[in-house]
């Protein structure tokens, strides 16, 4: 499934919407997932695509939340483990478990990583006004990766920085 | 009609650059009488002029006429061929690349340099001066004072036939600035006679502009041989009195653009004959044109290739495709009895795309000759600096070798061939003191090797004194003052940053700064270095390259539930291990009595963490593989199959694996690593020395924490 070409591929007034989706839109839409029982959110044009999980090649010595890399259409792409990396919920392998593929276009060059999470759940239209910055209270999740909170509901859904989630993991593994 | 002539400017540039090369090593090749050689360093020099003229890149136009006049007095034998004039030659190919690479970039240049040799060249012509200053008036004649121009255009009937049409010329001149056309239909004739497809008109037109003339005169480029063209620049008043003597010239000299094509007058093809040798100084000094709309990338990155590799090509995709067609049309009703043919059918593509495979991958090779080409001038301008005499001796240049191999080994082997001309040649008299000739030799050979290609950089200079280099070391702390070092790893030393053992350091080399990026940047090509030396005698500098990045021969091994694949290449032999030829020494070392070697036995699952069955050394198998001139034997589960693999970075998402140089696709789409092997043996002697640093402090868990 292409979220990002869904996205991009909204109808126009007058055509008709794909039901439960609401493509007329205003702001910035965020793809919601689950790990544990939170609700987290990513910018959805970094999605490149949501896959099953399957076993990774495992990359010798590395963390562990580095569970592998996959090949995704002849392109390597390595496999986080967000529940394991963050430290939420347990590491469990079901049905529902998926792996978000993310890209993010930084200056020098795009990188394709895959999240491995619970599940995801929705796309979010959010005016960036409503994202609200995060106390910092501690919690598993570094404030590093926190762009800040969104009120979905009764729910509190976190919105995660892509660009940290990829070049974070960089300086990790290396120190 | 214009056409947009800014698509040919990449070939131009191409062509030009190819040119610059092809006078370069014909001027260091220049001996007097060489008249061949003249001719062809002159030919590359006109071509260059002439394509420049095209495009309006008037510097390079102005500067390679200068230096068309000297090779042409060369070649008319109106001079002697001297190494003062071949030296000035030189520096003028430099300028020309310098003028070219500034019009592609379209970026100031060192107007300095430039104007320097010019004046140098215009010395050298000497009583070609007279010339020049010509050349220089007519230069500001053609600059236009931001007037304009009048404009006669008389087409000829038949114009509008060959699908020119003078309403595209005017909207074309209408862009330059304010045109005012009238029309002149003297020549219509009569209703009944008119010929629709006949162009009767013509027309004079002002146009009040700060084009050049150039501009003006390229927008009829197309229509120049079917009509009458004259084109006078409309003098302001007010600027007259300092153009006076200018304006002169001006009616003489330029704008007689008259051409006729009709091809049965002989004077008239005269005519053509002299304005067409008339236009080219009038184009070439024209001002350097500031909206000259190049837009040439840098890199072009563009390859050419020889129509043989393309016609291969062509022929295996036809088989492909016949095979293809065959296997298709016995999918269509398949029984068991066509398995034998579907076999055979399989077998054939598997030829097709190997072959194919292969077919593809020259045309990304290239001779190594277009790395090698810089090298004679580069040692020819060191000898002049260095005062030493050498030649340079180039063998083996039609070896292939892959683009971006090549790309990235030109640096590297310009460090090592100054480096065999400066620290190695010695000077004339140390050599003549030695019994060695008086002229020094560097020789840069390349040959294949396996699936590699090795270049050799020899010199037959001093040699490497072993001595000075340990001195070095241990003054700068790389090594222990009583460490015994075999001489390759004596050599090595070079190798580490910020050494150079150069007595003094000159501006060509010795700062110690290089060798270590030489070698990292043959590293990161995943080649290496090696160094040979007799002192007195010379010294051999070996890169060892492999030919493509693309793809590899691979043996697949079983590690656990992993599956690795070894390069083909590093692997010197398989086998089953004997109990008996495994010892293990000074304190838990396994080694492998293989022959009469000992081969230190690496297991892949412990180092690479992975959970295995095969843990006993006895029930694995040993791959013996070789790098960096050190034998180990890697255990590992089985071995699989033997196949090529197409090598994807890991660092484009992830980063450098220590012990992996990358992955690749298997058949069954799942993802398998390469193994580095000399990644894996400094692997494997770092863990080691962590582990004897902490065996001798005494801490064991910590031992046992690295050893997991």
């Amino acid at each position: 499934m292409n979220i990002q070409a869904m996205a991009q591929d909204v109808p126009v007034e007058g055509e008709h919407t794909v039901e439960g989706i609401d493509f007329i839109t205003s702001g910035d839409q965020y793809l919601t997932f689950l790990l544990a029982q939170e609700q987290y959110a990513v910018d959805i044009l970094c999605v490149e695509e949501i896959r099953s999980w399957e076993q990774p090649t495992k990359i010798p010595n590395a963390p562990s939340y580095i569970k592998g890399v996959i090949n995704m259409r002849g392109i390597i792409v390595p496999i986080v483990d967000l529940r394991l990396k963050f430290n939420i919920g347990k590491a469990n392998y079901l049905e529902t478990t998926v792996v978000i593929v993310l890209t993010y276009q930084s200056e020098e060059k795009s990188r394709t990583i895959g999240f491995v999470v619970d599940a995801v759940s929705d796309v979010l239209n959010v005016e960036s006004v409503d994202i609200k910055p995060a106390p910092a209270f501690g919690g598993c999740v570094g404030q590093q990766y926190i762009d800040g909170l969104i009120n979905s509901e009764n729910k509190v859904v976190t919105v995660l920085n892509v660009a940290h989630l990829q070049q974070v993991e960089k300086h990790r593994l290396q120190g | 009609m214009s056409v947009d002539l800014s698509q040919f400017i990449p070939s131009f540039l191409e062509e030009s650059f190819e040119g610059l090369e092809l006078m370069e090593s014909g001027l260091l090749n220049l001996k007097p009488g060489d008249n061949e050689t003249i001719h062809s360093i002159f030919r590359a020099a006109h071509s260059i002029k002439g394509g420049a003229g095209t495009f309006g890149f008037d510097s390079v136009t102005e500067f390679t006429h200068l230096v068309e006049t000297l090779l042409d007095e060369m070649r008319d034998g109106r001079r002697e061929v001297s190494s003062a004039d071949t030296e000035i030659l030189l520096e003028s190919v430099d300028c020309m690349r310098l003028l070219i690479e500034a019009a592609r970039d379209e970026q100031d240049y060192d107007h300095d340099k430039v104007s320097t040799t010019s004046a140098r060249l215009s010395e050298t012509l000497g009583g070609q001066q007279s010339t020049d200053s010509d050349s220089e008036n007519e230069s500001n004649v053609n600059k236009n004072d931001g007037c304009g121009y009048n404009i006669k255009f008389i087409p000829e009937h038949s114009l509008a036939k060959t699908g020119n049409d003078p309403i595209f010329l005017f909207s074309a001149l209408a862009e330059l600035g304010e045109l005012t056309i009238s029309a002149n239909t003297e020549e219509l004739p009569a209703l009944m006679d008119i010929d629709a497809q006949e162009l009767y008109f013509s027309w004079e037109l002002t146009l009040i502009t700060t084009a050049e003339e150039a501009e003006v005169i390229e927008i009829f480029e197309w229509v120049e041989d079917e009509c009458l063209l004259e084109l006078e620049p409309i003098v302001n008043k007010a600027n007259e009195e300092p153009t006076n003597n200018i304006s002169d010239v001006a009616d003489g000299v330029i704008n007689e653009l008259s051409v006729e094509s009709s091809l049965g007058e002989i004077e008239n093809q005269e005519v053509l004959a002299s304005t067409k040798v008339d236009n080219e100084p009038e184009t070439a000094t024209g001002e350097k044109s500031k909206t000259s709309k190049t837009k040439a990338k840098a890199d072009l990155g563009s390859i050419r290739v020889g129509v043989d590799k393309v016609d291969s090509l062509i022929n295996l995709m036809g088989e492909l495709v016949i095979t293809q067609s065959m296997l298709s049309e016995l999918g269509n009703d398949f029984d068991m009895s066509k398995v034998e043919r579907l076999t055979s059918g399989l077998e054939q593509l598997l030829q097709n795309t190997k072959e194919m495979q292969e077919s593809v991958m020259r045309i990304r090779m290239l001779p190594i000759s277009f790395a090698f080409n810089r090298f004679p001038r580069l040692v020819h301008d060191l000898a002049i600096k260095t005062g030493k005499t050498m030649e340079l001796v180039i063998s083996g240049e039609q070896t292939e070798l892959d683009k971006t191999v090549m790309e990235q080994i030109g640096d590297p082997l310009v460090h090592l061939v100054r480096n065999a001309a400066d620290h190695g040649i010695e000077s004339k008299d140390v050599r003549l003191a030695n019994g060695k000739p008086e002229k020094g030799t560097i020789s840069l050979d390349a040959y294949h090797q396996g699936g590699n290609i090795v270049i050799e950089i020899k010199d037959d200079g001093a040699g490497i004194n072993r001595q000075t280099v340990l001195d070095k070391a241990i003054d700068k702390g790389l090594i222990d003052a009583n460490a015994i070092l075999t001489d390759s790893q004596v050599y090595d030393l070079l190798f580490e940053p910020g050494f150079s053992t150069a007595a003094e350091v000159t501006d060509i080399s010795g700062r110690g700064v290089g060798m270590d990026v030489v070698k990292r940047n043959i590293q990161a090509l995943g080649g290496r270095i090696q160094v040979e030396s007799v002192l007195g005698k010379g010294s051999t500098f070996k890169v060892n390259l492999p030919l493509t990045l693309a793809i590899l021969d691979g043996q697949l091994v079983k590690v656990g539930t992993e599956t690795y694949i070894i390069p083909l290449i590093s692997i010197v032999e398989s086998l089953q291990i004997d109990n008996q030829l495994i010892n293990r020494v000074s304190g838990d070392m396994v080694l492998y009595r293989l022959r009469d070697d000992n081969v230190p036995v690496l297991p892949i699952y412990q180092m690479f963490n992975l959970e295995t069955e095969c843990t006993e050394i006895d029930k694995a198998l040993l791959v013996v593989v070789e790098g960096d001139g050190q034998k180990v034997g890697l255990m590992v589960d089985d071995l699989l199959a033997q196949q090529q693999v197409v090598i994807k970075s890991l660092n484009d998402n992830y980063q450098q694996v220590s012990g992996i140089s990358g992955a690749t696709i298997l058949g069954d789409g799942s993802v398998a690593m390469i193994l580095d092997i000399p990644g894996i043996i400094n692997m494997a002697l770092e863990q080691a020395q962590k582990i004897q640093r902490v065996r001798t402090d005494g801490n064991s868990n910590v031992a046992a924490e690295v050893c997991l």
